[in-house]
Order: C-alpha cells, then structure tokens, then sequence
C-alpha cells in the first residue's frame, strides 16, 4: 500500500506475516489487527474466500488450516503460521477439479455460489476424516454453515456421490434427486 | 424440430431443453472463482463507509464533521443537501434520499457517506462525525400507525392522511349478498410477523467516475435497470447514457437487492467527487438495515360457503406494517389482495388493504412479495372450514379449482392450471387418506397450496417496451454470444439464455458466451423479480434464435440445393431432414449466411399479452401465466414444551416445462428450506420500547434453518405446459415456498388440536393455546383485533359472469350502493 492515513493508534501496528497458502509461501505486511479472511483477500488477493457477517456466525469463509476446517473471520493470520492453509483457490489440482467440486457443479448444490467454498471446504476435511458420512453426521459436521438457496439437499447428495467417488466406488445421482418423484 | 409458437409441440426430438445439464458457470462457483461485487478491486480504489442513524424519528439539527475532515487519508465528505433529488423503486413514492436531510426515519437510516484511503480509515472517519437530531414520536407498529399525526410527526409527508401510505378498496360483485346465499359463514384473524431475505452475500458496490466522464457501477443488485434509472435520476445533469451499471452474479437476492440502495448512489458520487473508484461493502448489520422484506401483515378474511366447500364469496382485508419508506409497498399492498382468487373459484370478492409507514427498515419484496401472507390466511381458513363442514380439506379444494382458461373475478387470466394433480401427488405421496387422523397424538399432516406469478404483467414504469429483449450476434467461427439485461441470482437465468439459444441453432449450450446484466452492452431485462426470467428472458431469447435460425436456413438452402423446411439444426451441424448426409457445420453455415446477408445479428424481444383487467389497481396480479404448488407438511409437536418439529414434506409444483429439471428441483427445495424459516422461526422484530433497534441484526440471533432443522423434501415436478411459456416453461422460483406455512400450521392443528394463525409458528405460540385450550378456552393463538378504518368507497368491478368487462363503474354508482 503505497498511501497511509499517517496518525498513529492502536490500528496501525503493522505485521510482517509469513503464511503458507495453498502450497505456496507468501511473505508480507498487513495491518496487525487484521483476521486471516481480510488478509486472504484483501494481501493475496485470494477472493474467493466469501464472507457473510465477519462475526463467525455464517461459515461462508471457512477455510482449512493443517485440514481442520476454521472460520477465517475469527482467527489471525499471527496463529496461522507455519500452519498449512487451504482455501477455496487450492482445492482443485490444476485445471482438474476435486470430486466434490465436481459433484456440486454437476448437481446444483451450488445455486448462488457464495456459501459454495465454505461448504466445499468443510466437507472436504469430513471427508477426510470419515470417507462415509451417514446423513447425520453429515448435517451434524454442516450445521456451522447457512445456505439460503439450497435448503442444503442438494448439498448432501453431491457430497454422497463424491464419497463415493473418492472411495472408488461407481455413483450416480438418484433419478428422484433430478426429476424429483414419480 | 418444429418452429411453432413459442416452440410449445417441441418435445421428444429436445437435446437441451428439459435435461439435466451443468450450469454454465457452475465450474467458477464451485473453485470460488465467481465475480461477487466485493471481489471487484480496480486500482487507486477508496473504500466508503456510512454513518447511519441511531434515532429512529428524528430532525436532524447538525452535522460535524470537522473532525473526519481532518484526518489523514480521508478523500471526501458527502451528506444529503449535496444530493437534494429523490429516488425510489416505484414512480409513486419517489420518497428516499442518499443520505437524509432535514430528517431520520428509522434507527439505520443513512446520514453522512466517506470515502477513504482504506476500510479503517474510513470507519473511523464516520466515528468521529457528531449529528445532533431532536427526536420526534415514533411510530412502531400498526396500533401506532393508526393515531392521528400531523406535521413533522408524519414519518413521510404523503399518502391519504396520519403515516397510512396507502388505502386500497376494490369490489367484484356485491360480497354481503354472497354471505346470505351461504351455508356458512367463516370469519376469522391472522398475523404474519415480517421477515428478512438474508443473503449470504452483503450487498457491495464499486463505482468509477473515469476520466472520461463516464460513471460505471459494479453492484450486486437484482434490478441494474432500476439502479440505473436511480443514479441518472439523482445524479443529473449526468446522462444517463454516461452511466453504466452492471450488476455483478449475486449471492443469493430473494428480493433483498431489487430496490435502488442509498450505498450505491453514494459511492458513485464519492468517486465523482475524487475522480477514483470507491468502494462499499455492507456489514451483516447494515444489510438488515437495508431490508425490504417480508412486510408484517394483519388480516381478517370472511367467507361464504356452500355445505361442499364452494365459496360463495369473500371480504378480506390486510394491513401492513411497512417501514419508513414506499419500497415496493404499494405493490406489496395489491399483492396481499391479489392471488387468493387463482386457485379455487370465488365468484364475489371484496379486498381492503391499508399500508402504514412505521420508523423501521423499509418492507418490500422478499420470494412471493405479498401474496405469503394472504395466502397463509386462506389455506389456514380454508383448513379450519374443511374441519367445520366435515370435508376433507385435499378434496375440498379438488373440487372447487379454478378451471384452465378462465378469468376470475378480478379479472387475472388463467391459462395452464395443474393444481388439481399436484393435490393427487402429495395426497398419494404422503398417505395423506391413510395416516391422517390415525398418527399418534402430537403427530399431524396439513395440506396447503398455491399459487404465483411467471412475471408480472404490467412493468413497473408503463410503457409499451419490451420487459426483455435478447441480442444474438453469430460470428464466421461457429461462436455464437447473446445478451441479455438479465442478472444471475443464483437461479440460473444465464444458464437459461444458453439452454433456449442453444436449443434452437441445435449447438451445445457451452458453446455460447452469454452476457448479461450491463447495461451499457446488453438490451434491457426490467430485472430478476416476480418470477420473471425464465419467461420472459427465455421468451426474447426464443424469438432471437429463431430469427437467426431462419437467416442460417436460408443460406444453407441455397448452398446445398435444398428446399428450407429440409434444414435442420442438431449436434452442432446443419443438414437437410431428408439426406442427413447432406450437411454442414454450424460454423460452415453460418459463413454462408455471412457471405449471403453480412454480418448476422437478431434481436428478440418479450411483452406480456394485455390484461382484461381494465380498472385502476388491476396492475397488479396479471401474468402471462400462474405456477401451482401442494405441499404436505408433516408436524412432531411435543405437548409439554410446544416444541415443534417438521421431519418431512411432500411437494408438488406444475412448473409448466422443465427447461433444466435439475435447476427445478433445487428451486423446489430451496422455496421449501426459505418458506421452513418463516414457518418456525424466521422473525424481522424491533423492541418498541427503546426506540425502535432491531431485537438481532445479527445472523447468530436471527434464527434461520441451518442443516439441523431443515427436513426432508419428497418433490413432484408437474408439466402443464402454458402456451404464453418458452416450451411451455412457468416459474418455481417463488411458488413453492407459499404453502409451506400454512401446511404446517394446519398439522399443527391435526397434531395437537390447535391454531397458531400466526407466522412464525413458534413454541411458545404453540404452548399458549394448548393452555388455553386446556383451561377450557379456545385452543387458539392468534390477533383477535384488526384497525378500523374509515374506508372511502370501493372501486366497483362486476364480475365478468355478471356482465363485467374489467372496467370500474363510475364512483356515483359506487356511493349509492355503498
């Protein structure tokens, strides 16, 4: 930032962080007070961390840090190094995109698209830790995030089939899931 | 593939229209990689913050801002006497300021805007503003609403008298003659608590005055129309041909960002003051500031019935609680009067409706704007009717449906109408004859339907333009790019545009480069409100591919020596019907219309049919064609605790045609999970005793469904196709979330025997009538009181079946009968 407000107070500490952001280590100065979210977006211009209250209340900017899914808003980017953190931007492997990427894409569990990556996210480290959720575990590891287009249906269904893709096994969306029921 | 009228016979032989294919740009949602307004970042860019009011009614006496003046890295100071011009979304009530003037009106009422180097400059600028106001009485609710008030008390200086904005009075047939041809007479009271959309995305905006004198607006907003409309308005003597908005993918609208907002003019001033781009992104707080949702709405509903359920007649009468400014208000006004009469016949209906301006954030339109709340009242009074008469309440309203192709007493023309096997679906589905009245206490099935618009018939500003229009431009490498004003709100109307476009010239819909929603590149769409889009968008984008289906046949005929009813459009290439083998690429075909007519452009556009309502107020209502929902609600209600539970529920909606049955079904659901909220917990609540403040303008108080209280949805997609539908397509957007309430409050009532005919339908309601019940009293919680209002006489339309033609009769006759 090449313009300062030049007064001195509380809010111009500034921090020389060190983070390791999707695979890749960044080196930079950032307002002491500001959280990993304002930093993931506003320093390394990884915007699509999404955010809906900044107030830890929604989950849209939930992030991975060393795979644990972690509300972005309420912690500082201070406690998050020589941590690994993942975000939405380093979830797909190149051009290839991640199973569940792929099944949300496929099956419209991503309406408006905002609450996307937080749900992307925190499935994704469920997963990781139990490759089958039942449904309830599955509302149970979700219940942190709203989605206001879904009604979270087509979320649960995109995340089955990706287990089930990531187990290795054959999946299909259920015809009743696309067509609704006879 | 047959050309016919709006393509309605096309069926079998559809390669794009009624499957299941990927969202256009489903792939940059899901990598996070989708433009929302705040991902918007332009060099040398401010960021604004606005002080707002912390009065809910009050003058302003001063403002200082000496102090933010001062500080380092502010750029610009704006307040209101620098913007005198008004702005509003209806021409009618043209009543909201950038910034306020002489006056606040509701605690969150914008006061002072700047502009600074970064967001905590900013924010600490506004801090040190001092405004000093002399408060004024306030007004919080309906009760207050009525009082007389004169003067500065009056939170706006207009409408009929004291803070009513407006007084609706419209009669179709003499309604207390019906109540004596009826068998019974039911009466009863609702109250529907307001509620808010809560997108998860804050509205942001980014304006850029250039140095060309040129202002662009990057906005998440529904309407860039209507903004743009806005901006030229107050912005003026700046053209509006030197304006251009473009409305950024939104996440998640509902209604929410279909107003003109103050944010958005005061940043495009800031950046005309300072010649940078300037910023603003809404806290989670401001964004319940902003509102414009679901108006709180008192009603009394009195019907006639026949001993089988048919109605005889009906009076009803709203009152709504509509904030500090007009909004939408006055549509949202008619609304509440206006579809109760779309689904089972009425042939004499009465409609009073009163709006009253309160010192609260600004109702307006939130997913079925005004007609939720009617409509919980019919479906509830309809329930309690069906239990009186001894009918069954699916049955009842079998038989009493509006017939296709008819009008109805309020002169709203009905075309497709597939209620009657959206009842059969959730009736067979939920074992509806089966399991009601044999569940186990505390455990009950309601049924409950509806209905919604495909787009309002009439615009918002009259005039004989088209709602929408569509550009294609097809150039010699096969690519092919359409235009639209349209805006992506998450439902998919990009992916729409793509799907018709791509049907049509027989290529794949990810072929095409859809533009959308600039308004300095693309023809004009008035918006994504009322269910509009995918008719009327879908429509235009018809007519514009057919004509340049027709200059591409053309040319092809002549190329291959075929006659042009031979040429067909599939799979990317274009080939005679008779001898497939005689053909040519898409690309191939279109350099030869190229080579044969020049550059290949068309243009479509959509204007609804007219409306036989004639009369003044029949604005509202008409549409080119009407969805139908029946939805099953299934209630756990624990006695102890007045807990309520909703595991499952059962819908069905007549769509009309699926365009994509996958984006249909996430309608579906998405309707049901919004309309879920407002039945058990979603509530917009101030403390009127301390000044008005918002009870949570935060996500965490403002209860709504997370994964915990969502239930399961078992959905049924009914085609009825409409001929006035692109393929016959209708709305879904809306239309499902309508019965929800009233299914649930009415198997609250085969649960635990009780009425709650109040939205939300929250435990403690649940609690008081099942202790007033047990004291012996009526199992009941609800208003029992609704105002009384001196009513000017009604504006008289006899039915069409008592020789009605849609227009009023003079006001004289009116006085005597009256």
């Amino acid at each position: 930032m090449t313009e300062t407000n030049g007064t001195a107070g509380p809010r111009e500490g500034r921090a020389l962080l060190t983070l390791q952001v999707n695979g890749e280590v960044h080196e930079f100065v950032a307002p002491a007070h500001h959280t990993l979210l304002e930093v993931l977006r506003e320093e390394l211009g990884l915007t699509g961390t999404k955010h809906g209250c900044e107030l830890g209340e929604c989950g849209t900017c939930a992030v991975l840090i060393d795979g644990e899914a972690i509300l972005s808003c309420l912690i500082m980017p201070q406690d998050c190094e020589g941590k690994e953190i993942t975000t939405i931007e380093g979830m797909a492997d190149g051009p290839e995109l991640h199973p569940l990427q792929q099944a949300f894409a496929d099956n419209g569990a991503a309406q408006c698209g905002y609450c996307t990556p937080g749900f992307l996210l925190t499935a994704g480290s469920l997963l990781q830790k139990n490759p089958s959720p039942s449904r309830e575990e599955m509302k149970e590891a979700l219940s942190g995030n709203l989605c206001r287009c879904t009604g979270y249906l087509k979320i649960y269904e995109a995340i089955d089939f990706a287990a089930a893709r990531l187990r290795g096994e054959s999946a299909e969306f259920p015809e009743e899931t696309i067509h609704g029921y006879e | 593939m047959g050309t016919s009228e709006n393509g309605k016979e096309r069926s079998s032989d559809l390669k794009v229209i009624g499957h299941p294919i990927r969202k256009i740009d489903a792939r940059s949602k899901v990598t996070g990689q989708t433009r929302f307004a705040d991902d918007v970042v332009l060099p040398r860019m401010l960021h604004a913050k606005l002080l707002r009011s912390t009065e809910a009614h009050a003058k302003i006496v001063s403002i200082d801002t000496s102090a933010a003046e001062a500080m380092p890295g502010v750029k610009a100071i704006l307040t209101g006497d620098a913007l005198p011009e008004t702005f509003g979304i209806l021409p009618v009530s043209q009543d909201e300021h950038t910034l306020c003037i002489d006056k606040v009106r509701f605690v969150g009422d914008p006061v002072v805007a700047v502009a600074a180097i970064d967001e905590d400059t900013a924010e600490e600028a506004v801090r040190r503003i001092v405004v000093t106001y002399e408060p004024l009485t306030h007004v919080s609710s309906i009760d207050d609403g009525m009082k007389p008030a004169e003067g500065d008390d009056r939170i706006q200086s207009y409408g009929p008298f004291g803070n009513v904005h407006k007084l609706v009075n419209l009669e179709f047939g003499d309604v207390e003659e019906s109540f004596e041809d009826a068998d019974h007479v039911q009466e009863d009271m609702f109250f529907f608590e307001g509620n808010t959309h809560l997108p998860m995305e804050q509205h942001a905006a980014v304006a850029y005055f250039d140095p060309d004198h040129k202002l662009t607006l990057w906005s998440s907003t529904q309407t860039p129309h209507y903004v743009h409309r806005a901006l030229a308005k107050v912005l003026a003597p700046l053209s509006a041909a030197h304006i251009r908005v473009i409305a950024c993918p939104n996440g998640g609208g509902f209604g929410g960002k279909s107003d003109p907002f103050n944010h958005e003019i005061a940043v495009s001033k800031l950046s005309m003051m300072t010649g940078r781009p300037v910023k603003i992104c809404l806290t989670r707080e401001e964004v319940f500031y902003c509102h414009r949702g679901r108006h709180p709405v008192l009603m009394w509903m009195k019907t006639g019935f026949k001993k089988n359920g048919a109605m005889t007649g009906m009076h009803f009468r709203s009152f709504l609680d509509g904030g500090a400014y007009g909004s939408y208000g006055v549509a949202s006004t008619f609304y509440t009067g206006a579809l109760q009469t779309v689904t089972y016949h009425i042939p004499r209906y009465k409609f009073q409706g009163a709006r009253f301006f309160t010192n609260k954030p600004p109702c307006g339109p939130k997913r079925g704007h005004g007609t939720p709340q009617p409509r919980f009242a019919l479906e509830v009074h309809l329930d309690k009717v069906a239990c009186k008469l001894g009918l069954d309440p699916a049955q009842m309203r079998k038989d009493h449906l509006v017939p296709r192709d008819s009008v109805t007493a309020n002169y709203l023309r009905v075309g497709s109408m597939g209620l009657g096997p959206c009842i059969d679906k959730v009736v067979e589905g939920s074992g509806w004859k089966e399991r009601r009245g044999n569940l186990p206490e505390g455990v009950g099935l309601g049924l409950a339907c509806g209905s919604y618009l495909s787009g309002a018939g009439l615009p918002i500003y009259w005039n004989a333009m088209p709602h929408s229009g569509v550009q294609l431009k097809l150039d010699r490498s096969g690519g092919v790019a359409c235009f639209c004003g349209s805006t992506d709100i998450g439902q998919g109307s990009d992916s729409v545009l793509a799907y018709v476009v791509a049907e049509v010239l027989g290529i794949d819909p990810f072929d095409i480069r859809v533009v959308t929603a600039d308004t300095d590149l693309t023809p004009v769409d008035l918006g994504s409100y009322s269910s509009r889009v995918t008719l009327m968008t879908g429509n235009a984008a018809l007519q514009a591919a057919e004509r340049a289906r027709e200059l591409l046949a053309k040319a092809v005929a002549e190329k291959l020596e075929i006659p042009v009813p031979n040429v067909t459009f599939a799979e990317g290439r274009v080939f005679d019907a008779e001898d497939p083998g005689r053909s040519m690429t898409f690309a191939e075909a279109v350099q030869a219309a190229e080579s044969k007519f020049g550059t290949i452009g068309t243009v479509g556009s959509y204007v609804p049919p007219a409306s036989p309502a004639k009369f003044k107020g029949g604005g509202v209502g008409p549409s080119p064609a009407y969805s139908y929902t029946a939805i099953v609600a299934e209630a756990h209600v624990d006695p102890e605790t007045g807990i309520l539970r909703v595991p499952k529920i059962w819908c069905a909606h007549d769509v009309g045609k699926c365009i994509n049955p996958a984006l249909v079904m996430g309608q579906i659901e998405g309707s049901v999970y919004m309309g879920l909220g407002e039945a058990l917990m979603e509530e917009m609540t101030y403390r009127g005793n301390r000044n008005v403040v918002h009870h949570h303008p935060s996500m965490l108080e403002y209860k709504s469904p997370t994964t915990m209280e969502m239930c399961d949805v078992v959905s049924y997609v009914i085609e009825d196709p409409d001929p006035n539908g692109p393929f016959g397509a209708k709305e879904v957007g809306q239309g499902p979330l309508l019965p929800v309430m009233p299914a649930v409050a009415n198997a609250v009532f085969d649960a635990v025997g009780v009425r709650v005919d109040e939205v939300p339908i929250s435990p403690e309601k649940i609690l008081r009538a099942l202790q007033a019940k047990a004291r012996g009293q009526e199992g009941r919680t609800g208003p029992s009181k609704v105002p009384e209002i001196a009513w000017k006489p009604p504006m008289r339309v006899p039915p069409p079946w008592e020789g009605g033609t849609g227009e009023a009769l003079p006001r004289e006759d009116a006085r005597v009968k009256h």
